[in-house]
């Protein structure tokens, strides 16, 4: 018997943020102007009390003015990713469940761009868009996964995967024929892309978005643990079903909404970082949910300060960094996991 | 402290009963359930009205063919459904009126199967079973581990404790799944099915270890099982049921009637009495003579 105990959850996730500060350090010292690590701490500190105007201005541009609301921004959606993930995977009693692979990430997509199209010049119109679209998905794949009154795994997945293409297919099309043609934009977003950077407002929408919604789901983490061995099993233990399924539903699709209206649809990360960390901290969700919070947070950052460096000066979309880095370590987890 | 003495505690007085012996535990009186599939329609399932009591200590068996209303009356005692008709009490409590928690005080369900997605020890396994008396978070107080581990004590699985579920046997993961009901601390546990994947040694363990629990701990037990030999040499009471009709109440010895248990169960029977006043039932091979 080995009971989570608070101990072992502060040290863990104190751990994870060193990590994730450190990740964030490597990520504002690496790209095209190279910056030491000991100038960079001291100048932390100097923002840290308030001196920042004694900094160079073209530095202080390029590295806290460009790189780091970039990295914030990359904290965010890793976030809102990896909880959502570890939250579908629960719900649905699924370990493949990522708002990617269900198709919520492209529904949020799809529905953040119908409502610039109805509602344009209306601030708060892509998150909403985006938080209609990723209900409606996770609401349609919900119903089209059943068989027989029974959540059916294998067309659980394959209703999210077809949804997930058939709206692809509809953003690439209003897009090609509503805008400015700007083909290279549109597949940045498509597959994730953290370059455009969120405006001063919505920066706080953003940030009260992730913390109710991951707060909302780590209320109920441990009725989670209970439901994934069966909502009947969770009935009889306690767990009061329908109130836990609807408040992790809707946090979990305004999690997605958050990420996708801010930068596109990223994929594999609400798979891979859940799992990882399942591997190593064991699946109690009271500890996985602030983990994956953690862990999506360093995979975000480090995934995009590589797709910002490794064919400098152009920068590749962060999604494809997460998809070609998360798969060759996805397998090795798994076939850890299995021995 | 020893195990019986931490389980009997919690019973909320429960010992100080004056006349316990006769206290009625669960109490179905003409309970009945239909399943439609919407209001207007013909019911496609219907459990006529259904009575029995059952007393703190009592071990009883719900009998009966695939499709007779065996599951449906488990719901009806668990709460998870209210009768359309008759009540369903615990200690004079509806049980479809508790609250989900409160329930998962007093009840505990052992299904056939527990679907396992994520590996977990089984220690931790069984501390799930703390869940309804926990707040916010549940993490588990010294009070929870000890209860849990006295349930696995019980289940005589202690050193099955860091082994993860996966890993079981048959045997162990019906061992620990029963543990889990124990750590719930309930006055009732229902059992579906409980020795369906289990050989004959280990179904006469299970049955056996539930006896004594039933003794010990004072539990009412509720049996769903077709296995008619195992109900008629541990059940104290017999709950008869075809085609959702409640055909018979009482113990084994009046239930147990050649004509009637062949007819319910559309086979060729011998019904003899045992040494203990018990029934035993035998199966007696067509050798193709009566086959229609």
């Amino acid at each position: 018997m080995r009971p989570l105990t608070i101990k072992r959850l502060l040290w863990t996730c104190g751990g994870l943020g060193l990590l994730l500060l450190a990740s964030v350090v490597l990520a504002l010292k690496l790209g095209a102007v190279p910056v030491s690590v000991t100038d960079l701490v001291l100048d932390l500190g100097r923002i840290a009390i308030g001196r920042a105007d004694e900094l160079p201005t073209e530095y202080r541009l390029i590295v806290f003015d460009l790189r780091l609301p970039r990295i914030l921004l990359g904290i965010l959606v890793g976030a809102a990713l990896s909880v959502a993930g570890a939250s579908f995977q629960a719900l649905l009693r699924n370990p493949l469940a990522d708002p990617y692979v269900l198709g919520v990430s492209s529904g949020a997509a799809l529905g953040s761009i119908l409502a610039l199209i109805i509602a344009p010049g209306f601030a708060l119109v892509t998150p909403l868009g985006a938080l209609l679209g990723a209900i409606a998905t996770i609401a349609g794949v919900y119903f089209l996964g059943r068989r027989e009154g029974q959540l059916d795994s294998t067309t659980l997945l394959l209703a999210g995967i077809i949804l997930a293409s058939f709206f692809s297919a509809i953003i690439l099309f209003l897009m090609t024929t509503l805008t400015g043609r700007d083909l290279r934009g549109m597949a940045y977003w498509l597959m994730g892309d953290l370059s455009t950077p969120v405006s001063a407002g919505m920066q706080w929408i953003f940030i009260v978005g992730l913390v109710a919604g991951i707060g909302a789901i780590y209320s109920t983490s441990a009725d989670l643990n209970l439901l994934l061995t069966g909502e009947r099993e969770a009935t009889h233990l306690g767990v009061n079903v329908t109130r836990v399924k609807l408040v992790v539903y809707v946090s979990a699709s305004l999690l997605t909404a958050l990420a996708v209206s801010a930068s596109g649809a990223i994929g594999y990360v609400g798979l891979l970082v859940p799992h990882a960390v399942r591997l190593i901290f064991g699946s109690d969700y009271r500890l996985l949910i602030p983990a994956s919070a953690l862990c999506g947070a360093i995979a975000i950052v480090l995934a995009d300060t590589l797709a910002r460096t490794v064919v400098s000066p152009t920068e590749l979309p962060v999604g494809a960094m997460t998809a070609m880095a998360g798969a060759p370590l996805f397998i090795y987890l798994l076939r850890r996991g299995l021995r | 402290m020893s195990a019986p003495e931490t389980f009997a505690r919690t019973a909320g007085g429960r010992e100080d009963h004056p006349n316990r012996e006769q206290a009625v535990r669960l109490n179905v009186e003409q309970a009945s359930y239909a399943y439609s599939a919407s209001v207007q329609s013909v019911p496609t399932f219907t459990l006529g009205a259904t009575s029995f009591q059952a007393r703190e200590r009592e071990i009883v068996a719900i009998l009966g063919p695939n499709a007779s209303g065996k599951s449906t009356l488990l719901r009806l005692i668990t709460g998870t459904i209210a009768p359309l008709s008759g009540r369903v009490e615990l200690d004079g409590e509806e049980t479809s009126r508790l609250d989900v928690r409160t329930r998962a005080q007093r009840i505990a369900v052992v299904h056939q199967e527990s679907p396992i997605v994520y590996p977990a020890l089984a220690g931790d396994f069984v501390l799930q079973g703390r869940f309804p008396y926990g707040r916010a978070l549940r993490f588990a107080n010294p009070e929870d581990i000890e209860v849990a581990r006295n349930a696995l004590a019980q289940v005589g699985a202690e050193h099955l404790s860091k082994r993860t579920i996966g890993e079981l046997s048959g045997g162990e993961k019906q061992r620990v799944i029963l543990a889990r009901a124990l750590a719930q601390q309930p006055r009732l546990i229902l059992l579906d099915e409980p020795t369906l994947h289990l050989d004959i040694g280990a179904q006469v363990e299970l049955l056996e270890r539930l006896r004594q629990l039933a003794q010990e701990n004072r539990y009412t037990v509720v049996v769903v099982t077709h296995e008619l030999g195992l109900a008629a040499e541990f059940a104290d009471q017999v709950v008869l049921l075809q085609l959702g009709r409640c055909l018979r109440v009482g113990p084994p010895a009046a239930v147990y009637q050649k004509e009637l248990l062949e007819q319910v169960f559309d086979a060729p029977l011998d019904v003899e009495l045992g040494p203990a006043g018990r029934p035993r039932v035998n199966l007696r091979a067509r050798r193709g003579e009566d086959i229609t």
